[in-house]
């Protein structure tokens, strides 16, 4: 019996019908058809999955690592605290000496705060705010009780814009919205738009400029791709949002072009500013060898400029040349190795190219709040039906600037390159993965356990809900929504890094070491205690070895 | 102990009804405590001779958790105890949260004392969400009566809240003990208030005439039976409370459904056919 239709056996009816659709076995289907998958659907009571909220998404994805913006967090200090840090989300001081992002900003709402309504509280937290840091922004998050009592968090914004002359923009993202985190990337993508893309005017500097969109610098990846585009003389104007700053990202609609990297939670922000400003996005993958070259060579031919194209291959040549010998010995000890990937929304596919240079090979991969767009293309949008949960969340209307849009591309010179490069366009993480690997969506806990024990990957990426679990059964787990306590893994260094880190856990098995103390001494061994109330023969446990 | 809860439809003279009722039973020499679930605060006005109350969730806000019970327990006429839950300005917060928070906090401070007869609620309006159904959950109001008159969005009020007596029947033996006519001076209003009633498994306990001494009583801050005990409206609120005091009909309410509702507006003649 294969692994699919063993865990499907273990569902009853009503959950068995709603997971079928959600796991599948990557077959290459006729005429490159991609198999449709099920995704973006409400998580199932009881299930234990591994998703997060809407503002998780807003806040702890998109808005948070904005550094020279206070974000504060609306609501009971929990939503705040455990949302403080955890991504990894690194950032530096620019010029201007701002820094926020170490700090946790939550108005720390208690019951009196529910009854009578919490906007004093809010309107409090910003003048300490505002008095004490001086941020360029204040983003006001908010939470599920927020949502319930009916704070008018708008007003509030509104007002504090009015009252200290910064930007203020509050972001209803309360944690029940939508079905995962997804919800909440909309909806700071959505007030990204509205109220910061667009707002200074200030011209690049370069010749060629760019943006870098869906890289949150989680353990300095934003960083090491920032130090390759500028080795061949572009821009960056802004990134979004890894050490992103209000300053940047209100200019990024000058940039020539947005690069996407995590397709998930900021595809919205690339159609729109496409939309308005006639901006193009690529979708490009910095994490992998093979994937950068491919990567920073789209971009050279974005532009086309015969400078940027040579420049191009000295720094590919030159980053090869330094990785090159570290990168054989790595896939030396890595090679045969297989992996199971699970995280947000796209890493689950970029770290498939990395995996595939050291010679590891992926036998499972899903997303925990992908849409069905990011296993199967853009290309189903379309096709992708609306339900209740999606259509919660607000569609901006865009208009065309008729100021500042511009085109870079000539129509030809745009429709040749959509057939060379995935040009606003993103194929999916389905097409690039072997015949026979599983795809999940929304695995669960029990599923990941199924899954470990039927496949037994090498390594099992995935985040803090399951590593332990994973772990304790014997299988390494490294998390890749926080790099545990490492990175940058993106670029040519960072795969080095990556890869060693894989060694080091590939060929330190403690975890497989470990035999957990109910199979050396089974509890059902255990007798009932006698009439004086003692146990005879069993401490210790005899054991059925 | 009796916990009573009073509900109704807004502005048909809950807070009044239930004060009068009040002072008819105190005068019987009963042991009352009101409590006020409304954020107006509003409900102890003619016990208390006006509006001299601070609410819990005022006294929680200023003090922070640390209460004393006088605070926010006075004694009015009759030695009726009265406690005004309070609640936000209209349109920010949350009363019904607020209802909760004040009921558990009064539970904590002890006003709940053993030598109590009767402890009434006086809710607003409808049961709109989970808060406003506090008093008639789980350990508190046990039995309920609902104000109501002859006018139709009254008794659609008056149904629908036994839709909520029933809900938490099952769960939190709360009963229905009656419906309470104050009249409006409607045609028919006391055969269709008892036709309603009937169908509803219930009584109505009692008619309330109109009577313009009950406004001249509220203008001088005072109940009808403090005010003019000699009048006949005093008469009918002692009588109200002998019935309450004596009632022994609870039942888990059998909600109409919309037609049949209108139905017995028909046969009553305040819908045209």
């Amino acid at each position: 019996m294969d692994v699919k239709t063993e865990i499907l056996g273990k569902y009853n009816a009503k959950v068995f019908k709603s997971r079928r659709d959600h796991i599948l076995q990557v077959e290459a289907g006729e005429d490159g058809k991609v198999q449709e998958i099920a995704a973006n659907t409400r998580a199932i009571p009881g299930i234990m999955t591994n998703r997060g909220c809407c503002y998780a998404g807003c806040k702890g994805v998109v808005v948070g690592p904005i550094r020279d913006a206070v974000t504060i967090t609306h609501g009971p200090i929990g939503c705040g605290f455990y949302s403080w840090g955890t991504r990894r989300n690194k950032a530096r001081a620019g010029e201007d000496g701002k820094n926020f992002i170490q700090y946790c900003f939550s108005t720390d709402m208690q019951e009196s705060d529910i009854v009578f309504g919490g906007d004093k509280k809010l309107r409090q937290a910003i003048k300490e705010a505002v008095d004490i840091f001086h941020p360029k922004a204040i983003f006001i998050c908010s939470t599920c009780p927020v949502g319930l009592i009916g704070d008018d968090i708008h007003a509030v914004a509104a007002e504090a814009e009015k009252t200290y002359g910064i930007l203020c923009q509050a972001f209803s993202c309360e944690g029940y919205k939508g079905v995962s985190q997804s919800g909440g990337h909309h909806i700071a993508n959505n007030g990204l738009m509205k109220r910061v893309i667009g707002s200074s005017d200030q011209a690049p500097a370069g010749k060629h400029s760019l943006n870098l969109l869906g890289e949150y610098n989680i353990g300095g990846d934003g960083w090491e791709v920032e130090r390759l585009l500028a080795a061949i003389g572009y821009e960056v104007v802004s990134v979004f949002t890894g050490n992103g700053s209000v300053a940047d990202i209100a200019r990024s609609h000058k940039a020539d072009l947005n690069l996407v990297q995590c397709h998930r939670s900021i595809n919205y922000v690339a159609e729109m500013m496409k939309a308005a400003y006639g901006t193009s996005w690529l979708k490009v993958n910095f994490i992998g060898i093979e994937s950068v070259c491919q990567s920073l060579r789209d971009i050279a031919a974005f532009f086309d400029d015969p400078e940027i194209a040579r420049r191009t291959e000295e720094v590919i040549a030159a980053e090869l040349a330094d990785v090159a010998p570290e990168m054989e010995r790595l896939k030396e000890r890595l090679s045969g190795k297989t992996a199971a990937l699970f995280v947000g929304g796209s890493r689950s596919h970029h770290y498939q190219f990395l995996l595939r240079d050291l010679g590891v090979t992926t036998v499972l991969a899903g997303y925990e709040f992908a849409h069905r767009d990011d296993y199967e293309g853009r290309e189903v949008i379309p096709d992708i039906k609306e339900d209740a949960d999606s259509k919660n969340i607000e569609t901006l209307e865009i208009v065309q600037d008729p100021k500042r849009y511009r085109v870079f591309l000539s129509p030809e010179r745009y429709e040749e390159l959509r057939r060379t490069m995935e040009l606003e366009r993103y194929s999916g993480m389905i097409r690039d993965m072997p015949d026979g690997s599983y795809v999940v969506d929304d695995l669960n806990h029990f599923e990941t356990e199924m899954f470990a024990k039927a496949l037994k990957p090498d390594i099992f990426f995935s985040g803090i809900k399951d590593k332990y679990v994973l772990q304790k059964g014997g299988t390494l787990s490294r998390q890749l929504h926080s790099y545990d306590y490492s990175g940058p893994y993106a670029g040519f260094r960072g795969a080095v890094i990556f890869g060693r880190d894989l060694v080091m856990g590939c060929y330190a098995p403690a975890w497989s070491m470990v035999i957990p103390p109910w199979k050396a001494a089974p509890s059902s061994n255990q007798q009932p205690p006698d009439e004086k109330g003692r146990n005879e023969g069993t401490a210790g446990g005899p054991s059925d070895a | 102990m009796r916990q009573v809860a009073i509900y109704g439809k807004g502005g048909i003279g809950k807070s009044t009804t239930t004060q009068n009722l009040n002072a008819g039973l105190a005068s019987m020499g009963k042991h009352i405590m009101i409590v006020g679930c409304d954020p107006k605060a509003d409900s102890t006005r003619l016990i208390l001779g006006g509006l001299a109350q601070t609410s819990v969730l005022d006294t929680l806000r200023e003090e922070g958790e640390d209460i004393e019970l006088d605070l926010v327990l006075k004694e009015g006429y009759g030695g009726i105890r009265c406690v005004e839950s309070g609640g936000p300005e209209p349109g920010v917060g949350c009363a019904g949260r607020g209802i909760i928070t004040s009921i558990s906090l009064l539970e904590r401070l002890g006003a709940y004392t053993e030598d109590l007869d009767y402890v009434f609620y006086d809710v607003l309006g409808d049961v709109v969400c989970g808060g406003f159904a506090m008093p008639i959950r789980e350990g508190k109001a046990q039995e309920i009566y609902i104000v109501c008159s002859g006018e139709m969005m009254a008794l659609y009020a008056a149904n629908n809240i036994s839709k909520g007596i029933r809900k938490y029947a099952n769960t939190g033996g709360v009963r229905l003990g009656g419906l309470i006519c104050n009249s409006r001076n409607v045609d028919g209003e006391a055969d269709l208030v008892s036709a309603v009633a009937k169908e509803l498994g219930t009584q109505m306990i009692h008619f309330v005439p109109r009577d313009n001494m009950v406004q001249r009583a509220e203008i001088n801050k005072k109940t009808v039976i403090e005010f003019a005990p000699e009048c006949t409206q005093a008469d009918e609120y002692r009588t109200l409370a002998k019935k309450i005091d004596g009632n022994d009909m609870f039942v888990i309410p059998k909600p109409l459904t919309q037609d049949r509702l209108e139905e017995i507006l028909m046969e009553h003649g305040i819908l045209d056919a």
